[in-house]
């Protein structure tokens, strides 16, 4: 699995794709940073681009690098290799190499504008421990479609509805279904309803960091302690966790059973 | 005046109370004693409850003795002008359903003053009645109160006036500082944290100042209640989290000045209800669940120079009038531009946004904050306001932070 | 060597192995023919694992291919269509699969043979199609493995290539190699295979030496063999 990894990586490191998405989060970060020159101000707006921009990447260059590297995979697949640690060596070389990305495209302007000064450390790495852990699930979501879709252009189309409705429409729904139902206690299901959706939960990390004064004026015994105490934290990242191993465990399943 | 002060100076006699003095008790001292005279307290620790003091004298502590009541009930009471108690450490006030039983209790005096003393285990802890002229300085008051039904208030003035209270230190009671029917009271540089209820509670006074105080994750802040002509100045207003939390409460309030104070992660950093002509400027919300929070008719007030940062909603607002003037804040949700670079936004920043009505509607939407579907309907809602007060808006929102 | 047990597969409710039965020994040189979409490269696939049947059992070496991917060590692969990443570079691309396979013993040799030492920077996606099946003839040889499985090898080739390619084959046969290969060039099929095995619909059609198929349809060469068997299924 790792010479797998390697030169997935190997190769993606010469896709310019990898550069575009990097000068592209250096580039935000700088224009953040330049325009507002407030390192926690900059973070707060980076995450609010991150949370929707990410998933959408992820999904794209998964399913776009899934398909163009379908040679790739066929070689591979004549080779002593397992087909479980080829599919992984991929999904892992794309998703390291994209987190590294947004590590390196959006730390360096942070770096340089001083973020080891500053207080905002913490909440910086928030925003890159929910990029990577986006660009994780997301990238095993495209494996999934991809996969099960022979057909590139179904396949895109399938990669952006999953983010559209994910991103917008999920919320949307849910938003409506909790004004529908708001004569009846919704704490627990309104809990529930962020823990389904990856976008939703990642939004739930930053939330607890940057509003928990607002989330505190909810009356609700449950919400009280999902975001007053630290279990708030700790069940969002494990959740995070569940929805990064279920669809690797569903692509991998998936894999093996494939022809090529 | 100055006559009959060295008069009476002149007459002063010192009185010493420890064990092995003649005075082995601070009631004997107080009984031995004329007006004008001197009790020195020596270390130690002194059981005794329902001290008397009736005369206008002194009584000074000699590093820090204890007055211990043994929750038997109150413990100093003061009915007389003049008396100043100075450095005792009081503990122990007994706790009653029917009494308000108090650490020093004072009655209609004026002309006192309470200094450097340290109150602990109490029920109240300064009880002032009908009293006027006096100065609460220097004080520690730390109580253990759990419940708001069998716990007292700190320094609790009622009927009173003209009263200097700076530089003490409150926590664990149930209202930290409270003023009933108090006028022209200067609260100043006094802590109050994490209180039962309010940091500093107002009712039904008027003419009051008070300014450079901190209040910090009390159940609530500050509670102005139907009172006239408060000025507040330079206050901190921290962490006050929970359920109808907040750090400044106005209601039934007119003409207020809130000035130079800063708000910082409370759920609600002042909440309004039915407050007219309030001038809030140069005021700093910043990390703030709702920065202000209006319900109810409020008219004539004025947002001028105040700064917004990152606060979940800058503005909540349950009605669609608007008659209160928002201009020249800054604003950090602004997203406009400035193309003539005279440092004041081209176009209005609107400061309610329609989630903040949701939530006012269905709480639980709380978790949708920052989701993009809640920010394309807030954006379209900006763009052709149905929901927010059309008008409510600030004319010449800020660039930068003051 | 290899067996292949009733093995079918369908793709997308088509039918094309319908209960196929193949066994190779150690040392046969073995054609698989039949007509487009009979299904040889299915059959290949299937012996490597790419395609997955939906019933049957195949065995290499008398251990089933599904349980593990290690029997794949003792196969060498030449794919029908030369798709390599198109990011990489000749030379890279060979040291890759060095180093995820190992123990190439005559890489230097081969590219010497066909001449690939100019092409060896470039990238894959710039090469001409013959060069690709070349490089492609490069990786398939340059490990010593007892099975070798040929999908079309000589597509794309020129002559000069080709007799290469020929004596490649002939040199592997001497070792005692068990060689699959599909093509379409009959000649070809004549001069380096002693076994046919003829696929029709999914089903073996025939199996049996050159000399019996020969013989079997009164045909002097395998071409007209092969045109008998159609005519007959199709007439």
């Amino acid at each position: 699995m790792l010479k797998v990894l390697k030169y997935s990586f190997y190769d993606l490191g010469r896709s310019r794709w990898s550069y575009i998405y990097f000068c592209f989060y250096l580039a935000l970060g700088f224009v953040l940073l330049f325009l507002n020159n407030d390192l926690s101000k900059a973070i707060i707006t980076l995450m609010n681009v991150i949370i929707v921009l990410v998933p959408l990447i992820g999904t794209i260059f998964g399913v776009m690098y899934y398909y163009n590297s379908v040679e790739f995979t066929e070689l591979l697949l004549a080779q002593p290799i397992k087909r479980r640690n080829i599919f992984l060596g991929q999904y892992l070389g794309i998703s390291i190499s994209l987190s590294l990305s947004l590590l390196l495209g959006i730390g360096i302007p942070f770096m340089i504008y001083g973020l080891l000064k500053s207080a905002a450390i913490f909440d910086f790495f928030l925003l890159l421990l929910t990029g990577a852990f986006l660009t994780f699930i997301f990238v095993a979501l495209a494996f999934n479609i991809s996969l099960r879709n022979e057909n590139k252009i179904k396949g895109f189309g399938y990669a952006v509805l999953l983010w559209l409705f994910l991103a917008v429409i999920y919320d949307g729904i849910f938003l409506m279904s909790l004004m529908v139902f708001e004569d009846y206690p919704l704490d627990k299901f309104s809990l529930i309803g962020t823990l389904l959706n990856p976008i939703d939960l990642s939004r739930t990390l930053i939330l607890l960091k940057l509003d928990i004064s607002a989330l505190m004026g909810y009356t609700g015994a449950v919400f009280k302690n999902f975001f007053g105490t630290s279990s708030g934290m700790i069940i969002s990242i494990v959740s995070l966790f569940l929805w990064i191993i279920f669809p690797v465990f569903a692509f991998v399943l998936k894999a093996r059973t494939k022809d090529f | 005046m100055a006559f009959l002060f060295v008069f009476q100076n002149a007459e002063a006699k010192t009185i010493d109370v420890c064990k092995e003095c003649n005075s082995t008790t601070i009631q004997k001292g107080i009984d031995k004693s004329s007006a004008g005279d001197t009790i020195r307290i020596a270390s130690g620790i002194y059981y005794e409850h329902n001290i008397l003091i009736d005369k206008p004298i002194t009584v000074v502590g000699i590093d820090m003795p204890t007055v211990d009541g043994e929750e038997q009930g109150g413990i100093f009471s003061i009915s007389a002008d003049g008396v100043s108690l100075i450095g005792l450490k009081v503990i122990n006030v007994g706790v009653s359903f029917t009494s308000d039983f108090a650490a020093v209790y004072l009655s209609r005096c004026s002309d006192f003053t309470l200094k450097n003393l340290v109150l602990e285990d109490l029920f109240f802890g300064f009880l002032i009645e009908k009293s006027s002229n006096g100065l609460v300085e220097g004080n520690k008051i730390i109580g253990e109160a759990k419940d708001e039904y069998n716990s007292g208030n700190g320094i609790h003035l009622w009927y009173s006036n003209n009263i200097k209270i700076y530089n003490n230190h409150i926590e664990g009671v149930r209202d930290g500082i409270y003023l009933e029917f108090a006028d022209t009271i200067d609260v100043k540089r006094n802590v109050s944290k994490n209180n039962l209820r309010y940091g500093l509670h107002f009712m039904f006074s008027n003419n009051d100042e008070y300014s450079e105080n901190i209040f910090q994750n009390n159940g609530a802040g500050v509670a102005v209640m139907f009172s006239k002509h408060i000025r507040m100045y330079k206050n901190e207003f921290r962490d006050n989290w929970g359920t109808a939390s907040f750090g400044l409460l106005l209601k039934e309030i007119n003409d207020l000045e809130v000035i130079d104070n800063t708000f910082s992660n409370n759920t609600i950093a002042i909440s309004v209800e039915g407050a007219n002509r309030v001038n809030y400027r140069s005021n700093t919300f910043s990390s703030n669940g709702w920065a202000i929070k209006v319900r109810g008719a409020c008219y004539s007030n004025r947002f001028q120079a105040n700064e917004f940062l990152n606060n979940s909603f800058d503005l909540s607002y349950n009605s669609r009038i608007n008659d209160n003037l928002f201009e020249g804040n800054y604003w950090s949700q602004y997203s406009g531009y400035d193309l003539d670079r005279d440092g004041v936004g081209d176009v209005p920043y609107r400061p309610v946004k329609l989630f903040s009505y949701i939530v006012n509607r269905t709480p639980e939407a709380i978790v949708l904050l920052r989701s993009l579907f809640i920010d394309i309907i807030d954006f379209s809602e900006k763009v052709s306001p149905v929901f927010t007060p059309d008008e409510l808006k600030d004319e010449k929102p800020l660039m930068k932070p003051l | 060597m290899i067996k292949v047990e009733g093995v079918k597969k369908q793709f997308n409710k088509n039918p094309v192995l319908i209960g196929l039965d193949v066994e190779i020994k150690e040392g046969d040189v073995v054609a698989i023919l039949g007509p487009n979409g009979s299904g040889k490269t299915t059959l290949i696939k299937s012996i490597l694992g790419m395609v997955v049947p939906d019933s049957g059992i195949i065995t290499v070496k008398g251990e089933s291919n599904r349980k593990d991917s290690s029997y794949r060590n003792q196969i060498d692969y030449l794919p029908q269509i030369a798709n390599f990443p198109a990011n990489l570079k000749v030379a890279e691309l060979l040291k890759m699969i060095n180093d995820i396979r190992g123990g190439s013993v005559r890489e230097k040799e081969l590219i010497a043979t066909f001449g690939i030492e100019p092409f060896l920077n470039k990238k894959l996606s710039k090469l001409s199609g013959g060069t690709k099946q070349k490089v492609n003839i490069v990786l398939a040889f340059m490990f010593d493995s007892p099975i070798l499985i040929l999908d079309e090898p000589t597509t794309g080739l020129d002559p000069l290539a080709l007799i290469k390619l020929k004596v490649l084959i002939e040199e592997e046969k001497a070792k005692g190699k068990t060689i699959l290969i599909t093509s379409h060039i009959m000649s070809f099929v004549e001069e380096v295979a002693n076994r046919i095995i003829f696929l029709l619909e999914g089903k073996t059609y025939f199996n049996g030496s050159l000399e019996e198929i020969k013989s079997q349809t009164k045909q002097a060469d395998l071409e007209h063999a092969i045109a008998t068997f159609l005519e007959k299924e199709y007439a």
